[in-house]
């Protein structure tokens, strides 16, 4: 009420602080931030937990913490807080993990066994309640082995169990019993990584600091700033303006800053699939004839070509060709409408009314959902529903929230998205095996194969790496006779960066990428400024 | 308030301290004023007591307010109870995808989504009588430390905002009522309209495309530079846009306010006795016409506190300010319990003090006006 009363006598004075503030203001003009030992990136994701076991980095690469495992530029595990290979049994359901030494957490502390164990513990405990418990319904039990040793006991021979060892280790003294969600170590991480934890102002940005003593080496960039700009438009007029060293941004939106000086734009291929879900209890999808042609209906490269601005690489299953060892080459669908009419002739979906084929008195027609508010998916289900109409199928779009879309995606098909570079169990045992079908968001179409189920038991039973491989080769050729879903493509991700690095080392992405994650800053911690 | 005291106490005392005492006494002073010269007296002694009607006043609101606090949190968990949002898909996030049913199902077992509203609401209330605000969900932190770390920077925008607002208001006010008629008044009230119509995200988006990127001169948002150093300089770099589009979202009902309360005040006796005596206009305006305009300013500024809270939200989430307004909106799309309810107490509380706050101070001035009861 100050303002008020001040009124009369004090008009000329609280105009001039007017005017001094835009006075002050006309004399900032937009300036590089980036000074020699520091980074600025943007991120439009900010996670709402800095904790592991709150699903922070769940893929790794996450600066803050270390796993028992991490993963090279190929994708393969390999040691971090182990000091070697983790050894499996000779039945693949114990695994043995030998520690490092001589590490220590951000706070002092020293890292042993019992951080390790109160870990993954802690993910076990039903009452903590960690969204992450799911993906380790292998997991047994955990308990320390001798002075310097973890040993896991699995439900299951589990092959990729390796991969599985990237969860970050937290100090046994943040394990503080009760909530995951309610420990303090959400905002306050504590961890052995690379980068420690500095300060973040939610909404707006994350700073973290070079950890001096770190086991793998100091990091030669001191200063780590994450900025929080959730919108696109926003985050590529502010790369422009210099506010950051870099940032992801969409395809198109990167494509503006190629040639641009002192910029360089780096598109990474990625196992982030993009496909129409079949629901086994729809009658229409359900009808093998239909997956089949639908298959073949859909121009996939068009797609990318007008929809994605080139950046993308054609789906025909889970696993994404640029996964050289475990992709099958031959088990592809040729865009080739005629055929799929063909198709559709043979089984009896005969041309009617309106240019929609039907059989039995029932219509080749069904509803499509997809997440409203995301962009990407609304164009590929449009580019979808336009080239199987051309096929005499109809297919009704409808976007919706995930609340709505949940109770109705056993009946209805679906434009989903996710997929992880890492192995293909991570993925394809999920969206196929049968045990899988109905439970949550997994294989919600409930899509039952038994040669499909054998070999994904195959897969993430067999220790041996040639046998794997053959098992996920088996397993794409069986979805070219029996397809459960149309994957359209593997979205490719776009990023540019500011000024003059070394260290950057190109990797094929997860479905999860960004700053604190995969992406080109994976490995940060190798980066630096060339003298 | 002593300043505008002395200044309306000036005037009144002066020769023509009848008739100025008669017009802004009204009905119930009229018989003190019409004894002429015993009117200033009678006012100094009323002071007191004036005072123990607003503390009176102030404790009636209190007591009014404590059950209306309890009524709005049980509201909040109603509504949210109400909501399309599943808790459990905000707290999984992306994870709900390789999430199983059984694990989701032990995650609500634990968490208590599935209680009842009243359930949810008795174990709240409890907490809070307890001193425990509770976890929020969607910012991870006790709600007390997210609330401590917001509301100050909340604090400062809607301060600088709203005194933005009332001084452009009053400049602006005056000037067009001074000049009734012309092209100034013209313009502004054409302005003020055309502004009420105008939503408040899209002047803030406006502001940002003309201010932040056509002509690169402020920052588009947060409170700091990317760097995160730089001291007040900075802060107040990135204060300038969304305490100005604040105060503009706020000006058209001051502005009109002020204008037409002026336009009544230069119409009243005393001024045309002021006019008679030979007073320079810029006295009149300033002093006679003006103090009896600000009253009724005074009270619009009170009931348009909610349209501030509203205002702020907005303008927040525009500019990324990373205040209680904006984590607002994020505890509602998270359907967050604890945060929503405690940041829907704090806007309710701040309306009802801001209220309270605009009668205290018009009771306390003006003679004319009885305390509610």
């Amino acid at each position: 009420m100050g303002g008020i009363w001040g009124g009369t006598s004090r008009f000329g004075a609280a105009l001039g602080a007017m005017g001094l503030v835009v006075g002050l203001a006309s004399c900032a003009e937009p300036t590089s931030t980036s000074n020699a030992d520091g980074l600025v990136l943007a991120d439009p994701y900010e996670d709402e937990s800095l904790s592991p076991l709150m699903g922070f980095a769940e893929e790794g690469m996450s600066k803050i913490f270390d796993g028992l495992t991490t993963h090279d530029a190929q994708r393969r595990p390999r040691p971090a807080l182990a000091a070697e290979a983790p050894k499996p049994s000779a039945d693949g359901k114990t695994w043995t993990v030998r520690l490092r030494s001589g590490v220590r957490f951000h706070d002092g502390s020293t890292f042993g066994p019992e951080d390790v164990v109160a870990t993954y513990k802690a993910l076990l405990d039903p009452k903590a309640a960690s969204p992450v418990a799911s993906s380790y319904r292998m997991l047994a039990d955990v308990r320390q082995k001798g002075t310097d040793s973890v040993e896991f006991r699995l439900e299951h021979p589990y092959a990729p169990f390796p991969h599985k060892l990237i969860l970050g280790i937290v100090p046994s003294e943040a394990v503080t019993g009760g909530k995951a969600e309610a420990a303090p170590i959400n905002s306050r991480p504590v961890g052995t990584g690379p980068y420690r934890f500095a300060e973040w102002r939610r909404g707006e940005r994350l700073v973290l600091t070079a950890n001096p003593a770190y086991w793998g080496g100091a990091p030669k960039i001191q200063r780590l700033t994450v900025l929080f700009v959730p919108d696109d438009n926003t985050r590529a007029q502010r790369m422009t303006r210099g506010d950051f060293d870099g940032t992801v941004l969409p395809p198109a939106l990167a494509g503006t800053f190629a040639g641009r000086s002192g910029t360089t734009t780096y598109h990474h291929a990625s196992a982030d699939y993009r496909g129409v879900m079949l629901p086994q209890k729809n009658p229409v999808t359900a009808d093998l004839a239909i997956r089949r042609a639908l298959n073949m209906a859909v121009d996939r490269d068009g797609m990318i070509r007008a929809l994605l601005s080139g950046r993308g690489k054609p789906a025909y299953g889970p696993v994404p060709q640029v996964l050289g060892e475990f992709a099958e080459p031959s088990a592809t669908f040729r865009h080739d409408p005629a055929e799929a009419a063909r198709v559709l002739d043979a089984a009896g979906w005969r041309a009617g009314a309106g240019g929609v084929r039907s059989k039995d008195g029932k219509a080749a027609r069904f509803t499509l959902m997809y997440p409203a508010g995301d962009s990407v998916r609304k164009a590929l289900a449009n580019g979808f529903a336009s080239d199987v109409g051309k096929v005499g199928i109809k297919v009704d779009l409808v976007g919706l929230g995930w609340d709505a879309i949940e109770p109705r995606m056993k009946d209805d098909a679906l434009l989903m998205g996710g997929g992880t570079s890492l192995d293909p169990d991570l993925v394809a045992y999920g969206l196929l095996h049968s045990s899988q079908a109905e439970d949550g968001f997994n294989n919600p179409g409930s899509y039952k194969d038994p040669q499909v189920d054998a070999a994904l038991d195959r897969g993430r039973r067999t220790l041996d790496a040639s046998a794997r491989a053959d098992a996920y080769k088996a397993v794409q050729r069986r979805l070219m006779e029996n397809p459960p879903w149309v994957f359209l493509v593997f979205l490719d991700h776009s990023y540019v960066t500011r000024g003059q690095w070394t260290g950057y080392q190109q990797v094929v992405d997860p479905h999860v990428h960004g700053v604190l994650s995969w992406g080109p800053w994976w490995n940060l911690e190798k980066w630096s400024r060339p003298a | 308030m002593s300043t505008t005291d002395d200044t309306t106490g000036g005037t009144t005392g002066g020769t023509t301290g009848g008739t100025t005492g008669g017009t802004t006494g009204g009905t119930t002073t009229v018989a003190t004023a019409a004894d002429g010269t015993t009117a200033p007296p009678v006012r100094k002694d009323a002071s007191p007591s004036r005072l123990r009607l607003a503390v009176l006043m102030a404790a009636r609101r209190l007591a009014i307010a404590i059950p209306l606090l309890g009524v709005v949190s049980g509201l909040v968990f109603v509504l949210g109870a109400a909501s399309p949002f599943d808790p459990v898909h905000q707290y999984y996030g992306t994870r709900i995808f390789t999430a199983a049913e059984a694990d989701v199902a032990r995650t609500r077992a634990e968490l208590g989504l599935d209680d009842p509203v009243w359930q949810q609401y008795g174990h709240w209330l409890g907490g809070v009588f307890g001193g425990d605000w509770g976890t929020s969900r969607s910012f991870g932190q006790p709600v007390g430390e997210v609330i401590a770390e917001r509301l100050p920077w909340t604090m400062l925008l809607a301060g600088t905002g709203l005194t933005l607002a009332v001084v452009i208001a009053l400049s602006l006010g005056v000037w067009s009522a001074w000049r009734q008629g012309g092209w100034i008044d013209r313009f502004v009230v054409t302005l003020a309209h055309s502004l009420e119509g105008l939503p408040t995200f899209l002047l803030g988006l406006g502001a940002i495309a003309v201010f932040a990127v056509a002509l690169p001169l402020l920052p588009a948002g947060g409170v700091s530079d990317a760097s995160g150093e730089g001291g007040p300089l900075s802060t107040v770099q990135h204060l300038a846009l969304p305490a100005l589009v604040l105060a503009i979202s706020q000006l058209p009902w001051l502005i009109l306010t002020v204008r037409q309360q002026l336009l009544v005040g230069l119409g009243d006796d005393h001024v045309a006795a002021a006019r008679a005596r030979g007073l320079p206009e810029r006295t009149i305006v300033l002093r006679h016409g003006l103090p009896t305009a600000l009253l009724p300013f005074v009270t619009t500024v009170g009931t348009r506190l909610p349209e501030l809270v509203t205002g702020v939200v907005l303008v927040e989430e525009v500019f990324s300010w990373p205040g209680v307004a904006g984590a607002m909106v994020k505890a509602g799309l998270n359907v967050d319990f604890p945060l929503l309810v405690a940041l829907t107490l704090l806007a309710t509380a701040a309306v009802l003090i801001g209220n309270l706050c605009a009668d205290v101070a018009v009771l306390l001035i003006d003679p004319r006006v009885t305390a509610d009861g």
